[in-house]
């Protein structure tokens, strides 16, 4: 029951920041995709980054459970769907989790990408035995595979001999010094300023 | 308006963290196929059966419901479970938030201003581009296991070697797709 009210907070404060950090609008997905306002890549970034520096801080502090974490397997799969969910992704400007949101928010674009999601998800049930045939789901570097080894846990590192906290921790700020270090834009107006800027050099002859 | 990104990030870092601290990661996409499973449950009630010998107790004659001892077949005859009503309230939350806010732009609910300014009015023309990314974004979640949630934020936050991979594919086809898809800048 307690799990059940846990849901409800977490989930629901989700749903709430999704939507204030703009990754409700599929304009700022888009966006982000195209280079051409990163507001959504540093949040996300950021975001990566604080979690995961408090998390191993806490589980090397022994205040946070191991037995909560949850590493997915790691096979040639990921990498394919991965693609193939980037290709849609660009083309609607939604994910599952914010086309869901989205759709809560009044967006009906997003309505029609959660009809699609439901029908390319049943898709998946039809042909997964197949897939599964295919080879493409077995395990590639030890399955579910963290970088470092995390005590408390059984699962495989990559660097079996390094503490993944402390790589966990190192990861973290490394991407929060990303978040910090990209600009804005890419690509655009404002772009080849901001760029002319740091090349003052470059940028006089661009004023010329 | 937006939170700025910093606001914003270190927000969410807090909630994708009270996750992991107070149960599990963050995850999304396979609520897809819980749902799927629960409406064709409905129609066909033979395709979720109680069954004592499978590790969690149901099974599937659907081998993707069936797998991982009925993992996915068990959420669908109990769909209160953590999960599933997990992405219940995130709805409810991001509905809550934009009704706080004031609620989306009546053109912005049809189609984002970028769209409309690389492929123009048409509702119909969004909603099936809409409802084709759709297909392709659940099916290659469910091929990978997972989506921008549950791999590329609660993966990478975990320092997950899948994360990293899923979060390659992702961007490798999201952005050459996008920068050819919508030339102009909204």
């Amino acid at each position: 029951m307690s799990h059940i009210i846990l849901a409800i907070v977490i989930g629901a404060a989700f749903g709430f920041v999704l939507d204030r950090v703009g990754a409700t609008n599929p304009g700022y997905i888009i966006s982000m995709l195209r280079l051409g306002n990163l507001h959504l890549m540093k949040t996300i970034l950021l975001a990566i980054g604080v979690s995961s520096v408090i998390m191993f801080a806490g589980l090397m502090a022994g205040i946070i459970d191991p037995g909560h974490l949850d590493i997915k397997a790691a096979y040639l799969g990921v990498f394919i769907g991965g693609a193939l969910l980037g290709v849609g992704f660009a083309a609607a400007g939604y994910c599952p989790g914010t086309g869901l949101a989205a759709a809560a928010t009044g967006r009906k674009d997003a309505l029609f990408f959660t009809a699609g999601g439901l029908l390319g998800a049943a898709a998946y049930m039809g042909h997964f035995a197949w897939v599964e045939n295919t080879g493409v789901l077995e395990s590639i570097a030890g399955g579910k595979t963290t970088l470092g080894k995390i005590s408390g846990t059984e699962y495989p590192a990559l660097f079996e001999a390094v503490s993944g906290e402390t790589i966990g921790i190192i990861m973290g700020l490394v991407f929060i010094a990303v978040a910090f270090a990209l600009p804005a834009r890419l690509r655009g107006e404002g772009a080849a300023e901001r760029n002319a800027h740091s090349h003052s050099r470059t940028a006089d002859a661009v004023k010329r | 308006m937006v939170l700025n990104w910093k606001t914003g990030g270190v927000l969410l870092g807090l909630v994708f963290l009270m996750a992991v601290v107070m149960v599990k990661p963050i995850g999304v996409s396979t609520q897809f196929v819980i749902f799927d499973g629960i409406v064709w449950d409905t129609v066909n009630p033979d395709v979720v059966v109680e069954q004592p010998e499978a590790k969690s107790g149901y099974a599937s004659p659907n081998a993707y419901l069936n797998k991982s001892g009925g993992k996915y077949a068990k959420n669908v005859a109990n769909p209160l479970n953590y999960s599933f009503i997990f992405v219940l309230a995130m709805i409810a939350g991001a509905g809550l938030s934009a009704f706080l806010r004031g609620g989306v732009d009546r053109a912005e609910r049809t189609m984002p201003a970028i769209w409309r300014a690389n492929f123009g009015e048409s509702p119909w023309k969004r909603y099936a581009m809409a409802f084709a990314g759709g297909f392709i974004v659940l099916y290659g979640a469910r091929l990978a296991g997972g989506c921008t949630s549950g791999h590329m934020m609660s993966g990478m936050m975990q320092t997950a070697l899948s994360g990293y991979i899923f979060a390659a594919g992702a961007f490798a086809a999201g952005i050459p797709v996008a920068m050819y898809l919508y030339s102009k800048e909204a």
